[in-house]
């Protein structure tokens, strides 16, 4: 039998040491804090902001990374509260609020399909599986607004090397929790769920494409995609799929949960790019959060350098 | 005491501009504000037409004429919602780029009928004070105002095309706005029955 590990203790669980030598006051103030509380005097503070789902846990051992942009960090608290996280609600507003009720431990990712070495990963044990790096990524929305977020995770391209696909893998397909008990948004048929993304293997062996288990140093907030969600910064939001328990490889291009919503509108490749607009949105601009006036998109999310390669010769208007 | 009412409507009314307001200034419009301003704009604009078309039936349900003097001031305060929303558009989304503008009204479906519903609340703003209903005479102008029927439902469709996936509150409108043309439809299909009716009886008698 496999016996679970206690879930991490939160820092804010921890009695501060100040108020653990001085309970008398601590007591004191507890009351007063209480007496307020019941009074509505004071909001009481949960994770960053109140009321704010967040993990909160300081991931140990990050090392820096070249990959990195040196652009002006989104404010954790934007990063934490505007997000389309549709299996906690279609308002942005909504998933900081409603992602409390997902249950991170204990968490599984199968990895299965087309490869030797069929795995079920512990979430502790896969996040140790290759040392956790930052990664300073531009997060380009299809809505036409942007982020710059300081990820931690590992290049996806260590967890396929030690799984080892067969020849046959062609395709990887990533699966997002399907648990409508912890995510109220699946009780309504907005997608047809679970959330599925896929990656063509040589765009998931890219150094660029990771498997993020937190930002800002600290382990995935909820609302973010926790424990383990996938960042390929190359291409629209959508495609990086959060709260991951299923990576399989497969020989066909899998059918993504947008591409079955709307085909018309959301192809599998989904690359940023300027010059193949959305029916809804121009994608020649952007509004950079925390920015008033919109900044050009660039192609590839500004990633040209690094990824152009694996579309030579590709019609991008057709493989959108 | 209707005056007093007609103030209290009014400054009910600017709730949703004050809040704006107050959110603006304490930080409450989240991390896109022009976003939340022009969804804001847009919802309420949406609130008030139906509000002003709400009017009529109303007055008819109840039997309560009265209704009736508060219809224009819903209506110029869609217009003002309206406008609060067409402004944030071209201003704090767009600055102005008159070019991804027009682009954005050829090549957006959404957008499309949102201009053009903006476009068709005009001249019913400029023509809502007592001296354009006389100038205009009641006939034409009632003709003239039966446009707000058409920019209601390019408002609703509007806000149906815009949404990804989620279509609950845009079908909310469009059930709420489908009710209150639909009244009107049964009104006027009575009417116009009434009336074969009365002709069909007239012209027995004559030949008898």
């Amino acid at each position: 039998m496999l016996i679970k590990s206690p879930a991490d203790i939160k820092s804010s669980e921890i009695t501060d040491k100040s108020l653990y030598l001085n309970r008398r006051q601590f007591m004191l103030n507890a009351s007063l804090t209480a007496g307020a509380v019941a009074t509505g005097l004071v909001v009481p503070e949960i994770g960053i902001q109140s009321g704010v789902a967040h993990a909160g846990t300081k991931l140990e051992g990050i090392s820096k990374s070249p990959l990195s942009t040196d652009e002006k960090r989104t404010p954790v608290k934007d990063i934490t509260t505007y997000n389309n996280f549709y299996e906690f609600g279609t308002d942005k507003y909504s998933p900081a609020k409603m992602a409390k009720s997902l249950v991170t431990r204990p968490w599984t990712v199968v990895v299965d399909g087309e490869v030797k070495g069929e795995k079920v990963y512990d979430i502790d044990d896969l996040m140790k599986l290759a040392p956790l790096e930052e990664r300073i990524y531009r997060l380009r929305c299809v809505e036409a607004w942007s982020m710059v977020i300081p990820w931690v995770g590992f290049p996806l391209n260590a967890l396929i090397r030690q799984v080892e696909p067969t020849s046959k893998a062609k395709f990887v397909e990533l699966t997002t929790l399907h648990e409508p008990d912890q995510m109220p948004g699946q009780n309504r048929g907005v997608l047809d769920w679970p959330y599925v993304e896929g990656l063509r293997m040589d765009e998931a062996v890219h150094p660029l494409a990771i498997l993020a288990v937190g930002l800002y140093g600290e382990s995935m907030p909820n609302q973010n995609g926790a424990p383990i969600r996938l960042v390929v910064p190359w291409k629209y939001g959508f495609k990086s799929v959060k709260s991951i328990v299923s990576i399989r490889f497969v020989e066909k291009q899998p059918k993504s949960a947008w591409m079955k919503a709307n085909p018309r509108e959301y192809g599998f490749y989904s690359n940023v790019n300027p010059e193949v607009s959305h029916p809804r949105w121009s994608q020649v601009r952007e509004r950079r959060i925390g920015e008033f006036r919109k900044r050009k998109t660039l192609l590839f999310n500004g990633y040209a350098d690094q990824v152009a390669g694996l579309y030579k010769g590709m019609n991008l208007a057709a493989y959108y | 005491m209707l005056t007093t009412v007609k103030v209290a409507v009014f400054l009910v009314s600017l709730y949703p501009l004050i809040r704006l307001g107050w959110l603006a200034t304490t930080d409450g419009l989240g991390a896109n504000p022009i976003e939340f301003i022009t969804r804001s704009t847009g919802t309420w604009t949406l609130i008030f037409l139906t509000l002003t078309l709400g009017i009529t039936p109303l007055r008819r349900i109840f039997s309560y004429p009265n209704l009736m003097k508060f219809r224009r001031m819903l209506g110029l305060f869609a217009f003002f919602y309206v406008s609060l929303h067409f402004v944030t558009y071209i201003w704090l989304d767009q600055f102005f780029d008159i070019i991804a503008i027009l682009k954005d009204i050829v090549k957006r479906p959404f957008i499309t009928v949102g201009f053009l519903s903006f476009v068709l609340l005009v001249p019913l703003a400029l023509t809502s004070t007592s001296g354009m209903i006389r100038r205009l005479g009641g006939r034409c102008w009632q003709w003239l105002h039966r446009l707000i029927y058409v920019a209601a439902l390019g408002g609703v469709v509007h806000y149906l095309w815009l949404v990804k996936a989620d279509l609950q509150e845009p079908l909310i409108y469009t059930a709420v706005l489908a009710l209150l043309l639909g009244y009107r439809i049964a009104v006027a299909a009575g009417r116009l029955r009434s009336r074969l009716l009365s002709s069909k009886k007239a012209i027995s008698a004559k030949g008898a």
